[in-house]
């Protein structure tokens, strides 16, 4: 990484704030109709105890919510992958399913599990961010060529290996993929539970404090900590990206 | 005549469609001894890659009999080794890594080392020596399927199928494969089957040319190839070669129903 990789977009963080506190003050807003960036660092000075419970709490349940998704959508893409019944089947159900809004399920599985506010939360985040990965690993497995196949099954070799050998790892970039629009969307899950169906838990109850209080400059500084939240773990799955798929990014010279 | 290596008898075998069964193979016969290369031409869609399937054992006919060495062939086999026209490289892996997957599959006596050691000796021999640590991606055309076919005959195979692997290359490149089918023939000896459309590719290669009819496909003629000592491109060019392409494309026209077949018709 040089240093240009990282001026750059910095330059654009700082340029964007320097927009908003720009529109802020030439309108003459108030505090109570919009933040502007400079009323967040007395909001995280006066509650960054506050945010340091709750975003930890928001941060473990999207990511448990996020890695139950990837069990369950990459073994649902598999199952869909490799039959064209099963394909058949269970399409029309899951996109049914996906097009529910999950601000309309929040209350349902609130009821349902009342008193689990982490299970519900970790329950919604995984609801809402599995889709795409099943998705994209059945539409992998299923667009394989057969000769990627055939290079194996000529010699013997069984299902099993041909998957982990050729299936598996082929599918690999897609996986990638749709995990990076996963992680926004858990987060978009745990917050929607944590606002919904408030339990004093995680930054979307910081949110929704704030929204009772009338506090603008806490409730931008939250969404600005959950845009930091998602940075960081969409480089996260940046990183394992590079490790395990690395070999699909060509080199600009081809 | 030695012993046939591939023997395939009256194979009949018909795909299963929305409209009924779509017949692809009737009377299909193909002979080829040990050491034999045999080439497989035809028109378009006449069932050539479903002859591969069937030697391969992928699949099984719905009549008549595919045997590999005295064996009747029930499913796949170890000893075979398959190239297509696309090289179907796996990308995540470097060329050496790839040329041993096979290795990987097939029970093999040989070490980690030899197994390497006998990879490179493979790449070299097909004029991809330097080229083992790099990844697919930063490869020609042309010496991807050098490194596809160093993959096919990596575990000895006893018979090697070429389901048209030069198809997708530019002229030149083809050419320089025939050459390096010759030098591979020559350092690892091995039965081959060649699915091809180009037919002055097949009497260069090949030992025996099957033509086969439009589908159903059902073998139409058998040319013996013999074009002797060290095959060069020149050799396409001599009386002797004209006179069979001559043949093998009026075979292909009655194959097409574009000509009639002076003797079958008397």
């Amino acid at each position: 990484m040089n240093i240009r990789q990282v001026l750059v977009p910095i330059a654009a963080i700082v340029i964007f704030g320097l927009l908003w506190e720009l529109l802020v003050w030439a309108n003459g807003w108030p505090n109570y109709v919009m933040a502007s960036p400079s009323d967040l660092p007395p909001a995280y000075a006066r509650y960054w105890e506050l945010f340091l419970v709750m975003g930890w709490q928001t941060l473990w349940r999207t990511v448990v919510g996020l890695l139950l998704a990837i069990a369950f959508g990459v073994l649902l893409g598999m199952v869909m992958g490799f039959s064209r019944t099963m394909r058949d089947a269970l399409y029309p159900l899951l996109v049914g399913f996906n097009a529910i809004p999950k601000a309309t399920v929040v209350p349902i599985v609130a009821l349902l599990f009342v008193g689990d506010h982490n299970f519900n939360t970790v329950l919604i985040a995984f609801m809402i961010s599995f889709f795409p990965i099943a998705v994209s690993v059945s539409i992998g497995l299923s667009t394989l060529e057969p000769e990627y196949r055939d290079i194996l099954a000529s010699l013997g070799a069984s299902k099993t290996t041909i998957f982990w050998k050729i299936a598996l790892p082929k599918t690999l970039p897609e996986f990638f993929g749709a995990l990076k629009v996963a992680v926004t969307l858990a987060f978009i899950g745990t917050n929607l539970m944590e606002i919904v169906s408030p339990h004093g838990r995680g930054l979307g109850a910081l949110f929704d404090s704030g929204k009772t209080n009338s506090d603008y400059p806490l409730m931008f500084a939250v969404l600005i900590a959950l845009a930091l939240m998602g940075i960081l773990l969409y480089y996260v799955v940046v990183a394992l990206e590079k490790v395990f798929a690395g070999w699909a990014e060509r080199s600009p010279s081809y | 005549m030695s012993e046939a290596l591939i023997e395939i008898k009256g194979v009949r075998h018909a795909y299963q469609t929305k409209a009924g069964p779509l017949p692809v193979l009737d009377g299909l016969n193909l002979t080829v001894p040990e050491g034999g290369f045999a080439a497989v031409v035809g028109p378009s869609g006449c069932g050539k890659s479903t002859l591969t399937r069937l030697v391969a054992g992928l699949m099984k006919p719905d009549h008549g009999e595919v045997w590999l060495h005295g064996e009747r062939v029930k499913g796949p086999k170890s000893t075979v080794g398959m190239a297509f026209q696309n090289p179907v490289l796996l990308e995540w892996r470097t060329i050496l890594q790839n040329v041993m997957l096979p290795l990987e599959i097939v029970p093999t006596k040989l070490s980690k080392s030899q197994q390497e050691e006998r990879a490179r000796k493979l790449l070299a021999l097909v004029g991809l020596e330097g080229f083992e640590e790099k990844r697919p991606s930063e490869l020609s055309g042309g010496m991807r399927q050098r490194a596809s076919l160093c993959r096919a005959i990596v575990h000895q195979p006893e018979v090697l199928i070429l389901d048209e692997p030069f198809g997708a290359l530019d002229a030149f490149t083809r050419e320089d494969l025939w050459q390096t089918m010759h030098k591979v023939k020559a350092e690892e000896p091995f039965t081959g089957v060649l699915i091809t459309h180009d037919l002055r590719e097949s009497i260069f290669l090949a030992d025996q040319v099957i033509v086969l009819s439009g589908r159903p496909a059902r073998t139409q003629y058998v040319m013996d190839v013999h074009l002797t000592g060290e095959r060069d491109i020149e050799h396409l060019y001599t009386p002797e070669s004209a006179e069979a392409l001559n043949i093998l494309r009026h075979q292909i026209q009655i194959a097409q129903g574009r000509a009639v077949d002076a003797e079958a018709a008397e």
